[in-house]
């Protein structure tokens, strides 16, 4: 029978667990700060504390994702013994042979691990909020420009759809759309069918504005994304997939397409900000006078040069999204029971908080960790990047 | 003016409108009419049975009719069944087909009968607004001063390190959602086994076990310092930051400005300037932003009284979408949306009228 572990030995434990995200962080920090003046915006980052901080913490996290199955000591599903809510440090009861002697961070009321599950639940985090934000950002970029830059009906009339959806309390909009019966009606389906289908208009029209000129290019880029882009869009919208490596799960899909379609039209009303401001720039006009297109302006001039404020804004929306994520694992919406996110085992950790609180307060720490991570990394490089 | 704010209330008029409808389309699926029609009548119904209760009940037909029959713009439904008996929408309590008006939509006053409370839907929802109120009135009073005295505070001299300390503690407030300050909040002030509630008790600091309570079931009736601290300061912590943070944005930018150099230069204290020449233009970006606020409030509010378990306007919401009312589920969604504009409306019209450089054609 192992002891129960004091305070010291645990984090001490706990700090040789993370051994690779430790030596991974040493590794990009090194490398990052002796290139740091070849690096662009990225190295700049280096300068300044704060965005040196939040850096620190998104890629603890991330590495921590990544290497998710090293660090775990126990089976994030499993349950490991019959002690409710063992206190952190509690030895197991009859370990197997070469199982992890202890609850690092305790367990929770069906006696499952909760430093595995806090770690599991960062993987799962870490996959599914800077993809939905990246389909968020690339639908309002694609309705953002032409609604900023042509103006008129078009404006008036995405305005007012986006507008629509921001209405709406985030909460509604959620218990609306993320619920079993909604599934059954396939209204997930079409709106990822809607959503997803402009990742595709936006790579094929960005080549073709591109690569105008030299037919040749111009055919392989706009095939290579077309054919690679409905590929992936059988699967993930339709799950028809015929080769069957795309795939999301009707759960997960629901998830993804709410989060995505609640963050897009704030993305539109920044990208369309932006255009409006820069379209009377000087480039564009001689970009206009150049004979250039209207598409050419804007996804190859007007673009690149909003970059600064969209990075930014996308740092936050990771971390919004988190947020909103964690939000739905909170009211137990889209997500499967013995999910480990840490939504979810938040609100499954509130109801005896405050007896034993550290199944609530682990994975509460760990988002706030990410989503403070986050915002200070947008932070530093809003800093960066209005020096320049 | 007067032009815009017609405007203004027509494209809100028609916002409010298509809102309305989706959330009718999207609580009035199928499934949710079938799981009705289960809960209300019996649950071993079959599917034939199901399906003539909803026509029975005037849940057949398009979405569209029966959004105009909620609204009150075309007849309610009526049904004759087979021994000649006639019920309908309207056709409630002590009326009879004959007295019932032939239109009860929510424009005539009637939003609907709640079927888990078994209560008038407007009685329910203004019970919970009235509960919600006090928690939001309680979040106002906190929030409002606090993050305009730190955002001005931060803002007065920027770079400085109050500056750098006050905007770092504005960020991790932003960074902190409801459902984690409180639960740290509960954890920390208000279980009698953790954090400092067994200090203070052992101290004798306190009389009760904890320094909080970790419920405000009990601030329905009664609200007290003790049960109420705990919901008010999750919802104010994650607003405190974001308004903050507008605050000192704003307030930099007028600092930097040539009037206000030139009220220094005119032998001003930097107490008279930050007082008489900055507040006041410092505060008209805050102002919109407080505004907008109301809907996030709205969020934080159906978390925290979930959390806090105290029944207001998001807890009914969480209720209503939990257990198929669906009446009660429009009935919060029409208020919430009706928030949400009116707050846009007020911080556009307020923003004109604040700031002297717009003027309205």
């Amino acid at each position: 029978m192992t002891d129960t572990l004091s305070w010291g030995a645990i984090l001490l434990l706990m700090a040789q667990q993370f051994w690779p995200v430790w030596i991974a962080l040493v590794v990009t920090f090194v490398l990052s700060i002796s290139f740091k003046r070849h690096l662009g915006l990225y190295g700049k980052l280096f300068d300044s504390p704060v965005g040196m901080v939040g850096f620190a913490l998104v890629m603890f996290w991330v590495y921590t994702a990544f290497f998710a199955g090293m660090i775990m000591t126990q089976d994030p599903l499993g349950q490991l013994g019959s002690v409710k809510n063992p206190l952190p440090g509690t030895p197991i009861l009859d370990p197997k042979p070469g199982q992890y002697a202890w609850y690092l961070l305790g367990g929770d009321h069906l006696s499952r691990d909760v430093f595995s599950r806090m770690v599991m639940g960062a993987r799962q985090v870490l996959i599914i909020a800077p993809a939905a934000t990246t389909f968020a950002f690339i639908v309002g970029v694609t309705l953002g420009l032409p609604a900023g830059y042509f103006g008129g009906k078009l404006d008036t009339g995405l305005s007012f759809l986006a507008n629509l959806v921001l209405a709406f309390p985030v909460i509604l909009l959620f218990y609306l759309l993320v619920t079993p019966e909604i599934r059954d009606t396939g209204i997930p389906i079409y709106l990822a069918a809607v959503l997803f289908l402009f990742p595709i208009i936006f790579f094929s029209v960005l080549f073709n504005a591109r690569y105008f000129t030299s037919p040749r290019k111009r055919n392989l880029y706009v095939g290579l994304t077309l054919v690679l882009g409905l590929w992936a869009y059988s699967g993930l919208a339709f799950n028809m997939d015929p080769l069957g490596i795309w795939g999301m799960e009707p759960n997960l899909l629901n998830v993804f397409v709410s989060v995505v379609f609640v963050n897009a039209p704030t993305v539109f009303r920044i990208v369309r900000g932006i255009v409006l401001d820069l379209k009377a720039r000087d480039y564009v006009a001689a970009g206009q006078t150049r004979g250039e297109g209207a598409w050419y302006i804007m996804l190859w001039e007007i673009l690149p040069n909003a970059r600064g404020p969209l990075i930014v804004d996308y740092c936050l929306r990771i971390g919004y999204t988190t947020i909103l994520l964690g939000t739905l694992g909170f009211f137990g919406l889209g997500v499967t029971p013995e999910s480990p996110d840490w939504g979810s085992t938040i609100n499954a950790g509130r109801k005896l908080l405050s007896i034993v609180p550290h199944p609530a307060i682990v994975p509460a720490v760990a988002l706030m960790s990410l989503v403070l991570g986050l915002n200070l990394l947008a932070d530093g490089l809003r800093e960066e990047s209005l020096k320049d | 003016m007067l032009k815009f704010v017609a405007r203004r209330l027509s494209v809100m008029a028609l916002t409010a409108l298509v809102l309305t409808f989706v959330v009718f389309f999207l609580t009035n699926l199928q499934p949710n009419l079938e799981k009705l029609a289960r809960s209300e009548g019996s649950v071993r119904m079959t599917d034939d049975a199901v399906d003539s209760w909803i026509i029975k009940n005037g849940h057949g037909g398009s979405s569209l009719y029966r959004y105009s029959e909620w609204l009150g713009v075309t007849p309610g439904w009526t049904f004759t069944d087979e021994k000649g008996k006639t019920h309908g929408r309207c056709i409630r309590g002590d009326l009879t087909v004959e007295t019932a008006p032939t239109r009860c939509g929510i424009l005539q006053g009637n939003w609907g009968y709640s079927t888990s409370f078994k209560k008038p839907v407007l009685e329910v929802v203004g019970r919970a607004i009235g509960a919600t109120g006090w928690l939001m009135l309680g979040v106002m009073l906190v929030m409002v001063p606090t993050s305009l005295l730190l955002g001005v505070w931060a803002g007065m001299r920027e770079g400085s390190r109050t500056d750098r300390v006050l905007s770092t503690v504005a960020i991790a407030s932003t960074a902190t959602p409801e459902y984690v300050s409180g639960v740290i909040l509960v954890a920390l002030l208000a279980s009698p086994a953790t954090g400092l509630s067994p200090l203070l008790a052992s101290w004798g600091w306190i009389d009760g076990r904890t320094l909080f309570l970790g419920t405000a079931t009990s601030a329905m009736d009664n609200i007290t310092f003790w049960n109420f601290t705990l919901p008010v300061m999750t919802i104010a912590l994650y607003g405190i930051g974001y308004i903050a943070r507008m605050t000192r944005a704003s307030m930099t930018e007028v600092m930097t400005q040539q009037y206000i150099r030139t009220a220094r230069l005119k032998g001003a204290s930097f107490r008279q300037v930050v007082l008489r020449h900055a507040l006041r233009n410092a505060l008209i970006a805050p102002f919109t932003v407080i505004m907008l606020q109301f809907p996030w409030l709205l969020n934080g509010v159906v978390i925290v009284e979930t959390l806090f378990n105290y029944k207001g306007f998001g807890w009914t919401l969480v209720w209503a979408a939990g257990n198929n009312d669906i009446e009660l589920l429009l009935g919060c969604s029409v208020v919430a949306v009706f928030v949400v504009l009116v707050t846009q409306l007020m911080s556009d019209i307020g923003y004109v009228f604040l700031n002297p450089r717009i003027r309205m054609a």
